[in-house]
């Protein structure tokens, strides 16, 4: 058949396509009423033209109308609209945990690297009242012994934010702590190693100021003031990191896949950790800002809610969504 | 589709193959700087009328800062396909199988942009999307995604204005292609260079040249 005949008889077929297809990338708002059932029908014959058109080596410009045509109607038919409340629901019910229960050893190897070097430098501080002066200036430390000292009015803020709101330092949290949680991870994209690094750095510094505040005897305001978001916040560290490792896992050693589809199966795995650890270092932003700094809270009851903090998160990550197929 | 281009094919479901072309470094570099103009205008904004408002505004202001700091590329990319600047460099951002890209995904490649843009604005980035075929950073790479042209539609209207001549000589179907694809685009080269393809395939000159090899076209198009 010449391209002439093939087009005058073809053509109706492709411009009713083409309607379809502007409606439809329009928004919804905007949209008039349409067939919405005619699509994948018009766009099967569609590609069979396109496939014809190649074959039978109609002219370039023929043969790209109808690849653009197609390429439009790949986009719309493949498209996914998710119901994203629900979604959200099953994510946090047993997405999540369900994703960070198959990476076990992802995450405990993760908190031994928090962990170990945080409870070693910790002691190292403790019994050495100079120790803490290996790892930070004496600036830094001055300014952490303001933030812990009974005498402060604001126990857990330094001297330039002693005068902050609790809602400017949620928004500092979010902000400071979130982007920590989202580097740990992208690092582990060096091959693991920028994720190792972060932990062991983080593990350092917070073991070595909790020890050397503990030696101070500053224990009233720094324990009472850490003890409520504690649970949220280094757990979260902790995922973030076993989220980050998987990428590092997966570029070192890929297994039966290549490297590059390693990678991106892993990475569809961390993300959902990543997003998890967000959201728990969201709530422990919270916690940190509204509960932590509260000083009129007595110890006892601050100690108990962070017992309380750790034993649900425990539950929530060990045994929500047990028995449901990984979402 | 040349070997030559940096066209990216794939198969449909349908068994139909698409192909897309993929954007290089450059475009991509100046939809960044683009977006980051965007960025900073809008936290200025946000800072004048925030940080007067005491700490409540403080607050509102650093959750605004992490949000486009973090999500500012995933909220466009997954609503509209595309940040603002890469729209303005009529850039998409897709899946490496050509359907929109998702939330996952987009959220994948955009928080490993602090990786890509280690050492310093954007080494490791530049880096993998120079030894790549498909200009993936490693955000891309992860993620299974492409950085692709969004191409006007283009709708072929060419008609060949010319007498229909049957060919003198049987012709492979290649060669029979190239005329057609002459026909098509004589209308978009200046007619001196027109007139200089024409005289390539046949004995005739100038005007009545584009003339004699329109015709062929017009032949083989209609077939009278």
């Amino acid at each position: 058949m010449k391209q002439q005949q093939f087009i005058e008889q073809q053509r109706p077929l492709w411009d009713s396509f083409r309607q379809l297809a502007d409606e439809l990338e329009k928004p919804p708002r905007r949209r008039a009423a349409v067939e919405l059932e005619r699509l994948p029908e018009l766009y099967r014959r569609l590609c069979a033209d396109y496939a014809l058109v190649r074959h039978r080596h109609y002219s370039t410009g023929l043969v790209d109308e109808l690849h653009d045509l197609v390429q439009r109607g790949h986009r719309l038919l493949y498209q996914r609209k998710s119901l994203w409340l629900w979604r959200m629901v099953a994510f946090l019910w047993s997405g999540f945990p369900n994703t960070l229960r198959c990476h076990a050893r992802a995450f405990w190897l993760a908190t031994f690297l928090f962990y170990g070097p945080a409870l070693a430098m910790g002691l190292a501080c403790y019994l050495d009242p100079d120790f803490i002066y290996t790892i930070l200036d004496p600036f830094e430390v001055a300014s952490m012994e303001f933030m812990y000292d009974p005498a402060n009015p604001m126990p857990g803020r330094s001297e330039d934010r002693a005068s902050a709101t609790d809602f400017a330092m949620f928004g500092y949290y979010i902000w400071n702590n979130i982007g920590i949680g989202f580097r740990t991870f992208a690092s582990g994209m060096l091959a693991g190693v920028g994720t190792v690094l972060l932990l062991l750095f983080n593990g350092v510094v917070i073991g070595g100021v909790a020890g050397h505040l503990t030696q101070l005897g500053f224990s009233a305001t720094f324990w009472t003031f850490v003890a409520g978001h504690s649970a949220f916040e280094l757990t979260a560290i902790c995922i973030s990191g076993a989220a980050g490792l998987l990428l590092g896992k997966a570029i070192i050693a890929p297994g039966r896949r290549t490297r590059g589809e390693a990678l991106k199966w892993a990475a569809l795995e961390a993300v959902t950790l990543v997003l998890g650890a967000a959201l728990l270092l969201l709530g422990a932003a919270f916690i940190e800002a509204f509960w932590s700094s509260n000083g009129a809270v007595a110890p006892a009851v601050k100690y108990a809610v962070s017992a309380v903090m750790w034993t649900v998160l425990i539950l929530y990550l060990g045994f929500a969504g047990r028995g449901r197929d990984a979402a | 589709m040349l070997q030559l281009d940096t066209v990216h094919t794939f198969e449909t479901p349908e068994g139909v193959d698409l192909g897309l072309r993929v954007a290089g470094p450059v475009p991509r570099a100046l939809a960044f700087v683009l977006d980051t103009l965007i960025r900073y205008t809008v936290l200025f904004v946000l800072s004048m009328i925030l940080l007067p408002m005491a700490e409540l505004g403080v607050g509102a202001f650093l959750i605004m800062l992490f949000l486009m700091e973090w999500f500012y590329p995933v909220f466009f990319e997954v609503t509209r396909g595309a940040t603002p600047g890469k729209k303005a460099m009529g850039l998409t951002v897709v899946h490496d199988n050509g359907t929109p890209v998702s939330w996952a995904a987009s959220l994948i490649r955009n928080l490993l942009r602090v990786v890509d843009f280690f050492p310093l604005f954007y080494g490791i980035g530049l880096l993998s999307m120079l030894i790549n075929r498909r200009f993936q950073r490693l955000g891309d790479l992860a993620a299974g995604t492409l950085v692709v042209y969004t191409e006007a539609a283009r709708r072929n209207d060419a008609v060949i204005e010319a007498e229909a001549r049957a060919l003198p000589v049987p012709l492979a179907v290649e060669e029979q292609r190239a005329l057609l694809d002459f026909a098509e685009r004589s209308t978009t080269l200046a007619p001196g260079r027109v007139e200089e393809l024409a005289e390539i395939i046949t004995d005739e000159h100038g005007p009545a040249a584009v003339q004699a090899v329109l015709g062929y076209a017009r032949w083989l198009e209609r077939g009278r």
